[in-house]
């Protein structure tokens, strides 16, 4: 094998395409799109990194994974020691593999990339990290000795789990209180089973179930009991509870039976399993013309979604071009192998709706693009006069999310800013209150996940030199 | 697990009622907030209005009619037996005070919802007047805790079976008529029913407390299920109520999103309720 790809022929080795479901097969199930690579491809894929001395593409990954490193591991066939370099950085590879927005992360860098298609480091990661949950050893890291300390972590997204993961290991007792019957947060409730398993998660949480980590379900922090009461049981509190407030379009006719917010329709799908109605009793209305407003990850994955319900059309309603499309690109590109629908540069006025109270379409207007905006994207501007209906029964709204008040309400003495997000210190995760931290999208905003987890580890270090240091 | 305690079958066993183990929830609660709860791995999560709770014992009590299937499968679980889930206490309490002289109006199972409200009001040293109404005599529930929490019991009945025959509103505007200086109406029970008590509560000018029953999700503000439309305002019943002023609240747009899901109801209904026959053919 290796005779075959000698030194000066390495550059021209493609880049290996992961297999996939057909998308004509694919629409109708909700089992995971890409496969993954085998051994083999992986090797071959592993082959095309040229292992920079100053990696650029580590300056893309916001928690700074040693790329050539891991990728080296997997050339040489070493799938363990691959896992166990992606572990000294990201405890949950297995999803960042396939959820980073590679391309403008480290994909986005690497020096491959500027002639040929760069690396496929996200394919690559989740590799390892497929490999060792089926087919690796049972290996669980060393962790130091008790400290006799406690953390409380708040939310069990990708923020909480991570700060949960390092602080076991680092000889403390960590609880998560999770508000939901299951814990994950969007991992689990948001991002559809056929981009990431929810088996997936799962079993990242019992990994951490498995260290040590006491995980309470259906405790709803602010309400079963307040921060201030997990303060008098634990030497310190982290907050990731996320950025769970929905946000409507605010048109007349968002009332009608058929319209839902991202989170609901997303909730109800995945973590409530509305598809498997009725051996699930949770119910979805099963719309035949759907559509969805946005065009984040968000919107891409209720679009996908309605097609796997049935739909015979599904279209993305977006404000600006495809050019502004804010998804990750393997979205967009797997939403339209799917058939779903772009209508560009289009922005709903109200909704329309029957006397029984069901939807049946939506009064659009045409956009054209103006100067650039504050963001520096340019400004969508009616046309007047260019009102067109588009009937559908069901729409999806998904414009992002706001921050929810709920725990914040509950406890006095935490900063928040002038959206209600909390404030804390961009290095340490700290905020005014003392002895709790926060950190992932109750802080920034929505975001990523990999910026939740790094968000994740700074906190968890700075809690570290707390109980350790007392500061 | 959240187990069952005490379990009683009222109006015929169209409600039951449980206490149910759940000492965190019990301690925190307070009159008009509600638990959800879901019965096992691939049940709905199910928001009901707590009607009592025993913080000692660490028990909550929930009331409720079975409508549809899964409060026909919460009424097959027995003594011994546990809910999978159970969230709460969610929503905001009912603001008590002292305002002198209140009416407390309540129908169907919205009566328990309206007890430990009564039962505070009274103890604030307000005058309380209950009205309290059903279909028919034999599915009137809680008439001796409504009695003991209220100074005036007025008992109404559809068909008059028990008590005056008609309507609970007919009974509010004779309550009203006669007592012109009641400061507070608090009115639970069918949409339609806090719907025109609220009409009829706005011509004599008294503010009217109502406590809404949206479909719910998480009860926890993030899915928007629950929307409501009060003073022309979007609200979310699960954090911003599900008390609400009755004279601002849009019963019709209210009305309409509870039919959201009536054939994907009816079939998990029909075929739960041939599961059961099944069920039952195996055992004889
Ligand atoms: C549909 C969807 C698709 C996405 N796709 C991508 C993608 O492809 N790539 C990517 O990088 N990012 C994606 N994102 C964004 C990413 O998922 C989030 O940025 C990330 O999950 C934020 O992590 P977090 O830990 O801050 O919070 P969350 O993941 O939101 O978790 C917060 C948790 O806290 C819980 N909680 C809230 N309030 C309380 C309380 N009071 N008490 C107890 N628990 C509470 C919540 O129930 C939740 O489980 C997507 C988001 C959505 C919604
Ligand atoms: C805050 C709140 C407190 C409540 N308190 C009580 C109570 O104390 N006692 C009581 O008997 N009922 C109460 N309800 C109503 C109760 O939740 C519904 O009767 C129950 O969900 C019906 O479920 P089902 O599957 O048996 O019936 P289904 O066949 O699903 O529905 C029957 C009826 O219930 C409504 N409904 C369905 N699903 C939901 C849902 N997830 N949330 C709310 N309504 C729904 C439907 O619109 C329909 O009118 C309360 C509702 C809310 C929102
Ligand atoms: S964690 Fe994300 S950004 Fe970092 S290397 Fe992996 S895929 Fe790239
Ligand atoms: S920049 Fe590209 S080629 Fe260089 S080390 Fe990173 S992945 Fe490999
Ligand atoms: S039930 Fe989801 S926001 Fe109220």
């Amino acid at each position: 094998m290796s005779e075959e790809v000698k030194a000066p022929k390495k550059e021209k080795i493609p880049r290996q395409k992961m297999p996939e479901q057909d998308p004509q097969v694919r629409r109708h199930n909700f089992n995971e799109v890409p496969y993954g690579y085998t051994p083999e491809l992986a090797m071959k894929e592993a082959e095309r990194c040229i292992q920079c001395k100053d990696p650029r593409c580590k300056q893309g990954c916001p928690v700074e994974i040693d790329i050539p490193g891991f990728i080296k591991f997997i050339k040489e066939g070493d799938f363990e020691a691959a896992i166990r370099k992606l572990w000294e950085k990201n405890s949950l590879p297995a999803v960042c593999g396939r959820v980073c927005p590679q391309e403008i992360q480290c994909e986005g860098l690497c020096v491959v990339g500027k002639k040929d298609e760069p690396v496929a480091i996200g394919n690559l990661e989740r590799f390892a990290a497929d490999y060792q949950r089926l087919h690796g050893r049972d290996i669980l890291p060393p962790k130091a000795p008790p400290t006799g300390k406690k953390v409380a972590v708040v939310g069990s997204g990708p923020a909480g789990l991570t700060v949960a993961g390092d602080l076991i290991l680092k000889g403390h007792e960590v609880t998560i209180f999770e508000a939901l019957h299951a814990p994950g947060g969007v991992l689990i409730y948001g991002i559809p089973e056929f981009r990431l398993p929810k088996e997936i998660v799962a079993h990242e949480c019992r990994y951490l179930e498995r260290l040590g980590v006491k995980i309470e379900v259906n405790a709803v922090i602010g309400r079963t009991e307040t921060v201030d009461e997990l303060l008098e049981r634990f030497d310190a509190v982290f907050l990731g509870v996320g950025a769970g407030l929905p946000m409507f379009l605010n048109i007349p006719g968002e009332h009608y039976i058929g319209v839902y917010s991202a989170n609901e329709y997303l909730t109800r799908s995945n973590l409530m399993r509305a598809y498997d109605f009725p051996n699930y009793d949770t119910p979805l209305v099963r719309g035949k013309k759907v559509a969805t407003f946005g065009g984040g990850n968000v919107a891409m994955d209720a679009a996908r979604t309605a097609l796997r319900m049935g739909a015979e059309h599904s279209y993305i309603i977006y404000r600006r071009s495809h050019a502004e499309l804010p998804a990750r690109a393997a979205e967009i590109h797997h939403a339209e192998e799917e058939g779903v629908e772009f209508l560009f540069l289009t922005n709903p006025v109200r909704f329309l709706g029957n006397e029984d109270g069901y939807l049946t379409g939506v009064e659009c207007l045409k956009m054209e693009l103006g100067e650039p905006d504050a963001s520096g994207r340019r400004r969508p501007i009616p046309i007047p006069g260019s009102e067109f209906i588009v009937e559908i029964d069901t729409a999806v709204i998904a414009i992002g999310s706001g921050a929810n008040p709920l725990l914040t309400k509950a406890t006095p003495g935490l900063a928040l800013n002038k959206w209600g997000y909390i404030i804390a210190d961009p290095k340490t995760g700290k905020t005014m209150k003392p002895r709790v931290w926060a950190g992932g999208d109750i802080v920034t905003g929505a975001a990523t996940v990999i910026l939740a987890m790094g968000a994740g580890r700074l906190a968890s270090n700075s809690i570290h030199d707390f109980l350790t240091y007392g500061w | 697990m959240f187990e069952i305690v005490e379990r009683e079958e009222m109006a015929q066993g169209t409600i039951i009622s449980n206490w149910v183990r759940a000492p965190k929830i019990a301690k925190k609660a307070k009159p008009g907030q509600f638990v959800i709860l879901r019965a096992n791995e691939t049940g709905e999560r199910i928001p009901l209005t707590m009607a009592d709770t025993d913080p000692e014992r660490g028990l909550i009590n929930i009331i409720y009619a079975v409508v549809g299937k899964s409060t026909a499968l919460f009424k097959t679980l027995k003594v011994g037996d546990a809910y999978l889930d159970v969230i709460g206490p969610l929503g905001q309490p009912t603001h008590l005070e002292k305002v002198g002289k209140v009416v407390c109006v309540g129908g169907g199972t919205g009566i328990a919802v309206l007890h430990p409200i009564t039962r505070g009001l009274k103890q604030l040293g307000n005058h309380v007047i209950a009205i309290i109404g059903a279909r028919t005599k034999e599915l009137l529930i809680l008439e001796d805790k409504m009695r003991a929490a209220s100074h005036e019991l007025h008992i109404c009945t559809d068909d008059g079976s028990y008590g005056h025959k008609g309507f609970v509103t007919e009974m509010l505007k004779k309550v009203l008529t006669e007592n012109r200086d009641i400061g507070l109406a608090v009115c639970i029970g069918p949409v339609p029913m806090m719907k025109f008590c609220s009409q009829m509560t706005k011509e004599f000018g008294v503010k009217t407390l109502v406590s809404l029953n949206p479909i719910m999700l998480d009860g926890t503000g993030m899915c928007g299920c629950c929307r409501v439309q009060v003073g022309g305002r979007m609200q979310f019943a699960c954090v911003d109520g599900p008390e609400f002023d009755g004279h601002q609240v849009d019963f019709d747009e209210l009305t309409l999103r509870l039919r959201s899901y009536l054939p994907e109801e009816k079939l998990a209904y029909d075929r739960f309720k041939a599961s059961l026959g099944q069920g039952c053919s195996h055992k004889s």
